[in-house]
């Protein structure tokens, strides 16, 4: 199963379901063929696609709106938020190269103020797949919810055996006591690398799938904090509006603090290039994330060695 | 269409615009955008549009969708005379109890979808166009901007896509009541030739004189003007129209007026002479 297929599958069993896209067909190029009048392309313009996906949802549908990230965040963000978010319409966006998957693109297709800009929507509601398989899990009860929705798409290959999605609920792949690691989307593989890399030196590590961030899985993040250890919030974001800022309103709405590292994109964009050298560079591989951890617990970071090697995004638009 | 028609069009306006300056007061309105399309909504409402107090929620209803938002007293005081609210109602203007403001709002039956940001609209009636068309239906999906309203990037994006689609059960109508908010249109963001603007872009095009409910009735019952091609009546209108002391003024966008002046201005409606006012003229709001 792959995205284009899953889709495919409940557009033709939900006459309601409405394919949209501004030009951006890389995960849905033999749909216009199956889905004809239901497969609508505005073309380069992410406004009238969200104007138009509000307008069709008024009418009980339910649009699925494709484009990429930033531009659909960015440069559409005010339909988003009053045709669609004063609306409470059901249009789910699938939101293409999110993060650093939009790696070699430069600063202008940089979705990492998304999670931010998203969830401060009333009523919005935002998730963040690990890999392929765990969102092709998550996005039937995302198109099925009545609730608008933002999806980071991540169509990147795992080899995690996730558990069920649950609408709102976090996915604890294990719990440690020296540190345990948040993370959502694609860097969910580099912080499974993470983990094992500082289970071999011997510390105990945690890592939960966050999968929503909207609503947020508050019983979990407390969970992880009253264990006591060092919490990471790991994410190709800016360090301001996304996951580092949960966990702090969490934090503060239960009058309780914890020791805290962030590692996100602090007041900067990333250096473009392929996956591989974003991730090297901006110190995002499993291999630097062990090391950025096990230095902040008081471990020697440079008993962590071994290289991670990182499979190349698939997409070039 | 018959004089008689005509006659109680006129009569039912004139109310309309009553309203109008009534909700002029305690906190104003755009009332000089709000009067320069009052004969179009009152013509649209009263004898055009299938949809009706009962029959707002109906899946085959006409569509009509208010871009331009700021001139709803023009549609609060036309669902007050057809039924689609109780006049009243009308007494809760800006009042946080009810949902009677500047800009219309779906708790006002008959309101099909909010406004207020210019140039969303056109693309909200493009998707419930493009669902019509979907549905088999014959009805209509029109949107009414302003003409300062086209300086917005989004609607010549929507003006593209409509043309793409040849959606011709989609009808734009534009208010061309000559302002934006505090200056002339010629004279700041120049829209003419505006007919062949939007011919370019491959509509079909009609323009009248919107407030004359023959040309109205003309022009709407040609609908729709091509078979492949979307619709667009530009409306030549005077903002203020109805009253003379405040037609076609760059200062009178927002109006406040005093209670003392309301009672002048309902006068004016009717003698159609100029009374003198003296209350603050608020360009901005």
């Amino acid at each position: 199963m792959i995205y284009e297929e899953l889709i495919k599958e409940t557009a033709l069993a939900d006459d309601r379901l409405i394919v949209m896209t501004a030009e951006n067909r890389a995960l849905i190029r033999n749909l216009p063929a199956v889905l004809g009048p239901r497969f609508i392309d505005t073309g380069i313009t992410e406004q009238t696609l969200i104007g138009a996906a509000a307008g069709l949802a008024l009418r009980g549908r339910i649009p699925v709106v494709h484009a990429l990230a930033t531009f659909l965040t960015l440069r559409a963000f005010e339909f988003i938020r009053t045709d669609v978010g004063i609306g409470q319409l059901p249009v789910k966006i699938s939101s293409f190269v999110p993060g650093f998957l939009s790696d070699g693109n430069g600063p202008t297709h940089q979705a990492i103020e998304d999670v931010a800009l998203m969830r401060g929507i009333p009523g919005m509601t935002v998730f963040a797949p690990a890999d392929e398989a765990d969102m092709l899990g998550m996005l039937p009860q995302i198109w099925a919810s009545p609730s608008p929705a933002y999806v980071r798409i991540n169509t990147r290959p795992g080899t995690y055996q996730h558990a069920p999605f649950e609408m709102g609920k976090a996915e604890v792949v294990a719990t440690g006591t020296d540190a345990t690691i948040l993370v959502y989307g694609m860097l969910f593989e580099q912080a499974l690398i993470a983990r094992e890399l500082l289970e071999a030196q011997g510390k105990s590590v945690g890592l939960i799938n966050m999968r929503t961030l909207k609503p947020v899985d508050e019983a979990a993040l407390l969970q992880v904090v009253q264990a006591g250890g060092l919490v990471v919030t790991l994410e190709d974001h800016f360090q301001t509006g996304g996951l580092y800022s949960i966990l702090a309103e969490v934090l503060l709405k239960n009058e309780l603090t914890a020791k805290v590292l962030p590692i996100a994109l602090n007041e900067r964009w990333y250096k473009p290039g392929l996956l591989s050298e974003v991730l090297e560079y901006e110190g995002f591989t499993g291999q630097h994330i062990a090391r950025r951890i096990a230095e902040k617990l008081g471990a020697n970071p440079a008993a962590i060695t071994t290289k991670t090697a990182v499979v190349e995004n698939q997409f070039a638009e | 269409m018959t004089s008689e028609k005509q006659d109680e069009l006129k009569a039912l306006a004139l109310r309309v615009r009553e309203h109008i300056v009534r909700l002029s007061t305690d906190g104003g309105c755009f009332t000089g955008a709000s009067l320069s399309c009052a004969d179009l909504l009152v013509y649209l409402y009263a004898d055009f549009l299938n949809i009706s107090p009962a029959t707002v929620d109906a899946p085959d209803r006409d569509f009509l969708f208010l871009s331009k938002g700021h001139d709803v007293p023009a549609l609060y005081g036309t669902f007050a005379e057809l039924g689609f609210m109780p006049k009243e109602r009308l007494a809760n203007h800006l009042k946080a109890n009810d949902s009677i403001y500047w800009h219309p709002n779906r708790a006002v039956p008959g309101v099909e979808f909010h406004s207020g940001s210019l140039g969303h609209l056109p693309s909200v009636g493009l998707g419930v166009a493009l669902d019509n068309r979907m549905r088999g239906l014959k009805n209509h999906t029109i949107v009414i901007t302003g003409d300062g309203e086209l300086n917005e990037g989004s609607v010549w994006e929507t003006v593209l896509v409509a043309a793409a689609h040849k959606l011709s059960n989609f009808t734009l109508v534009v208010d061309r009541n000559h302002f934006q908010a505090n200056v002339a249109t010629e004279d700041l963001i120049p829209l003419e030739p505006l007919g062949p603007k939007f011919e370019a872009f491959g509509w079909a095009v009609q323009r009248i004189d919107g407030h004359d409910f023959a040309q109205l009735e003309a022009a709407f019952g040609a609908l729709p003007f091509a078979a492949d091609r979307p619709s667009v009546i530009i409306c030549d209108t005077v903002r203020g129209r109805g009253l003379p002391s405040i037609e076609a003024r760059a200062d009178r966008w927002f109006c406040n007026f005093s209670a003392d002046e309301v009672v002048e201005l309902l006068k004016e409606l009717h003698s159609q002479e100029s009374t003198t006012l003296t209350s603050e003229t608020l360009t901005v709001r």
